[in-house]
């Protein structure tokens, strides 16, 4: 177990390139795939519903959610809001790249929000994994591996 | 980000509340992006109706309109998700068609002109060459940037909303020179006769360079003996289609948009990362792509975006003396101004006898209740020759075909595939 911790710490964070909003730590959510409000999510639970989505069953709500890009369009600027206050809204989501659509949603929504990182946190983080997000120091920290079952 | 004097004291509430949040929300916006300055918007253009927003976004929406806040600058709204002389026809639901009702009167209280369009380019307002707009709905933004050589980022219901408040926007992505060159090359070698053809332009690049400023330059269009120029209305397919695809803000055509005089002005300096070659061969394999799986083709949607004029007429002139197959269906979505002039023109007659259903001021992926309907309804496949539709309304589960306009006309009347 020591051994892990000393494994975790080892792993420097890796930096974001842009950022917004309040630190926060959750488990984090890690797909392959970009994210759409509109097209992947549910937008009365939480869950991923759009069939054959990297994260399809998954629910974003309090996850720390990472994705390589955003899908959709305008009208997943009115979503982040909406799914904020319905409760089921995520902690935070890194992006990889991103959009304006996103940024302004999640500004708007007062959601945390990331985009682009020094390297690729596929090789660090996993689903599960707790994780902590430093918008003002622009930091994407692993903190503690997913105990395993 | 430096502020003027007049930012300053909207920062500080001398201009009230809700000039004073909007401010906020645009600057957190423009720090993000590393905006230096906000720079002034002569045009602004917003979505915001129940099925996008919600309860939250409505009573956002009551509170601002509360607050007292006014729109600066001339601001109208995008196609919405009820066309209330339909309402009963689609058994929309009474408690959301009353609440777009009084979100309109909310918008309506802060000066917001309520056109109800997703093609204001086309029928409201053509800004010129270096003008900066705050535009909502990609296809705007790509179709602002593009052919009127306009500046706009993709700005959301919430994020446009500020813009017509303030009257200006951060300056980031493509107000400035430098996210406006072009990126990658794109050789058009196909003829590209209908709009869905176009459209399929769009689902290739758009797939293939996933980034909001990747900025594809076409060339070959117009050159060579049977080369034409492209219309408004193909353009708007293009462009709709990249944006939706490739969630792209701007491209270039050479010879034929403004700031692509030539290939290396289209450039600007830059190195082409890429070059792609479009022939016939391409756009027949995506039309071969899509796959019916052995369901009925009952549903045929002209929409996203609404139809101009030349559209109107086209679908008249396909469906005069035609009648739409019994057990299927035939939706065409355009603005109240173009539903109008076809009126008096005698088109939305040619298109309504022969069954279709012509909505005005919606879209019909954003239709209230759309989920329902389609399990009421028994859709599974939506035709169109729409690649932005084919695209999005998946979300939607519903299985979607993308075909010339001809061979949609095609399918509505006989039931039947012409691939």
């Amino acid at each position: 177990m020591k051994a892990v911790a000393k494994a975790v710490r080892a792993i420097r964070p890796i930096r974001v390139k842009r950022a917004f909003g309040a630190v926060v730590e959750g488990e984090a959510l890690v797909s392959t795939e970009g994210f759409s409000p509109r097209y992947d999510l549910d937008r009365w639970s939480g869950l991923i519903s759009r069939p054959g989505h990297a994260l399809e069953g998954h629910n974003i709500k309090g996850k720390i959610l990472i994705t390589p890009s955003a899908k959709g369009g305008i009208a997943a600027g009115w979503a982040f809001y909406d799914i904020q206050h319905k409760g089921i809204a995520p902690k935070a989501f890194v992006f990889g790249v991103t959009n304006p659509v996103m940024v302004q949603g999640a500004v708007f929504a007062g959601i945390t929000i990331t985009e682009g990182w020094s390297r690729s946190p596929y090789d660090h983080i996993r689903t599960g994994d707790l994780v902590r997000v430093d918008p003002k120091n622009k930091t994407l920290t692993l903190v503690r591996r997913k105990k395993s079952a | 980000m430096r502020l003027t004097a007049e930012e300053k004291k909207m920062l500080r509430g001398d201009r009230g509340r809700a000039v004073q949040e909007a401010l906020e929300l645009q600057l957190e916006v423009g720090k993000f992006f590393g905006a230096k300055q906000f720079v002034p918007v002569s045009n602004v253009h917003m979505m915001g109706d129940i099925e996008v927003m919600g309860d939250s976004g409505k009573s956002f929406l009551e509170r601002a309109a509360k607050l007292g806040a006014k729109c600066a600058r001339p601001t109208t709204t995008n196609a919405r998700c009820v066309d209330f002389a339909y309402v009963d026809q689609l058994q929309q639901n009474p408690d959301e068609v009353r609440k777009e009702k009084e979100l309109i009167a909310s918008l309506r209280q802060m000066d917001v002109i309520t056109a109800d369009t997703c093609i204001n380019y086309q029928t409201l307002y053509q800004p010129h060459l270096g003008e900066h707009v705050a535009w909502g709905d990609t296809g705007t933004v790509i179709y602002a940037n593009s052919v009127f050589g306009a500046r706009s980022n993709f700005e959301a219901g919430p994020a446009a909303l500020a813009a017509g408040i303030t009257g200006r926007v951060p300056a980031y992505g493509f107000h400035l020179d430098v996210h406006r060159r072009g990126s990658f090359r794109v050789n058009l070698k196909a003829d590209l006769n209908d709009l869905a053809d176009w459209g399929a332009v769009g689902k290739i690049v758009g797939s293939a360079h996933q980034d909001y400023y990747a900025v594809p330059v076409f060339s070959g269009q117009t050159f060579g003996a049977k080369r034409r120029r492209p219309s408004a209305d193909e353009l708007k397919h293009l462009g709709a289609a990249l944006a939706s695809y490739g969630s792209m803000a701007m491209f270039h055509m050479v010879g034929v948009t403004p700031e692509a005089t030539t290939l290396k002005a289209a450039f600007g300096g830059k190195k082409s990362q890429d070059t792609i070659t479009i022939t016939n061969r391409d756009i027949e394999r995506v039309y071969a792509g899509y796959d019916t799986q052995k369901n009925p083709l009952n549903l045929v949607v002209f929409s996203g975006p609404q139809q101009s004029l030349f559209e109107m007429k086209l679908l008249a002139d396909l469906l005069r003396g035609r009648k739409v197959k019994a057990g299927s269906q035939l939706f065409v979505t355009t603005s109240n101004g173009v539903k109008s002039a076809a009126r008096e023109l005698g088109y939305l007659q040619a298109i309504e006898q022969s069954g279709a259903t012509v909505l005005e001021g919606v879209c019909f992926y954003i239709l209230q209740n759309l989920p329902q309907m389609r399990v009421r309804e028994g859709w599974s496949n939506l035709v169109t020759n729409s690649a932005k539709l084919a695209n999005i309304i998946g979300a939607h589960k519903f299985n979607t075909i993308l075909r010339r306009t001809a061979d949609c006309i095609e399918i509505a009347c006989t039931g039947k595939d012409v691939q």
